[in-house]
């Protein structure tokens, strides 16, 4: 009796950690899914879409999570198969640099004027 | 004085905002993933169309010969435009033409390699598609080039035609 109470508590044990396990998983593949742009339907993220490459995704980013790769390896393959636009948070690059520092410059005009006008 | 440079900064600014959204509007809103790199061929396995056995990315592209893979669909209207061109560069001893049947039912593309020819020393099921994102597609029909080095060196968005049949040649020659 006391070895089947053993055999209970672990097997509950076994089925929950798998099955938080199974959540995290979901959890990141949501998160990647709608941080990647769908290049059937552009105005959308691949988690919204319902397109033919989108669902192919949904399948690749599934399988990659399931290898243990990790969700900047998975951008940096999806980058490498389809160009950095595909991913909605582009990083700092040749391309991209006048987008980051666009604003910080704007920023810091604004506050240089502000200076000026105010005299403090 | 200070009046006239703020009115030269306003405009030099309103003409490089006006210069930039003018660009803008030339520019297609709709992005295409080109290939700047040569890019290695992905490592997979995959099922052979004829025999159903799985074959990989090693024992298809074993030959020391340029490569072309074309992903098709037998419900796909322009690869019906692009076959008669793919027919033709099958005749070329220096390229074999790899296919990739995708996402497709499997009855329907016997009926379309029948009724159109085969150009494909062998084909490959895709059937969820994810063997075409390995390759960088996102649909259909798209053609690849593979050099020697089993690199790919070119891809073609879109049904091939006469002139890209044309610029494939000279890269095989």
């Amino acid at each position: 009796m006391k070895i089947l109470k053993i055999f209970i508590i672990i097997f509950l044990f076994i089925s929950f950690s798998s099955l938080k396990s199974n959540e995290k998983n979901n959890e990141l593949k949501n998160k990647i899914l709608k941080n990647v742009r769908c290049l059937i339907c552009q105005g959308q993220s691949v988690y919204d879409s319902e397109s033919d490459f989108a669902s192919s995704i949904k399948l690749i980013v599934d399988r990659k999570i399931n290898e243990g790769l990790k969700e900047e390896s998975i951008y940096e393959f999806l980058k490498e198969k389809y160009g950095d636009w595909i991913i909605y948070d582009p990083k700092l690059n040749k391309n991209t640099y006048v987008l980051w520092l666009l604003p910080l410059l704007l920023f810091l005009l604004g506050g240089v004027i502000m200076k000026k006008k105010l005299k403090f | 004085m200070k009046n006239k440079l703020i009115l030269s900064i306003t405009i030099i600014f309103l003409s490089f905002c006006f210069v930039v959204f003018y660009k803008g509007l030339n520019n297609s809103n709709t992005y295409t993933p080109q290939i700047n790199d040569k890019k290695n061929i992905p490592i997979f396995k995959a099922k052979d169309f004829n025999s159903n056995i799985y074959t990989n990315s090693e024992k298809i592209f074993e030959e020391d010969i340029f490569y072309i893979v074309n992903i098709w669909a037998s419900w796909c209207v322009p690869c019906r435009t692009e076959h008669p061109t793919l027919m033709e560069l099958s005749k070329s001893q220096s390229v074999k033409l790899i296919g990739l049947n995708y996402r497709d039912n499997q009855i329907n593309a016997k009926n379309f390699i029948n009724e159109f020819g085969n150009p494909y020393s062998q084909i490959l099921i895709d059937k969820d598609g994810t063997l075409g994102i390995e390759f960088g597609a996102y649909g259909v029909p798209e053609t690849f080039v593979i050099d020697r080095n089993k690199k790919i060196i070119r891809k073609f968005v879109g049904p091939i035609n006469q002139e890209i049949a044309d610029e494939i040649k000279l890269i095989i020659k």
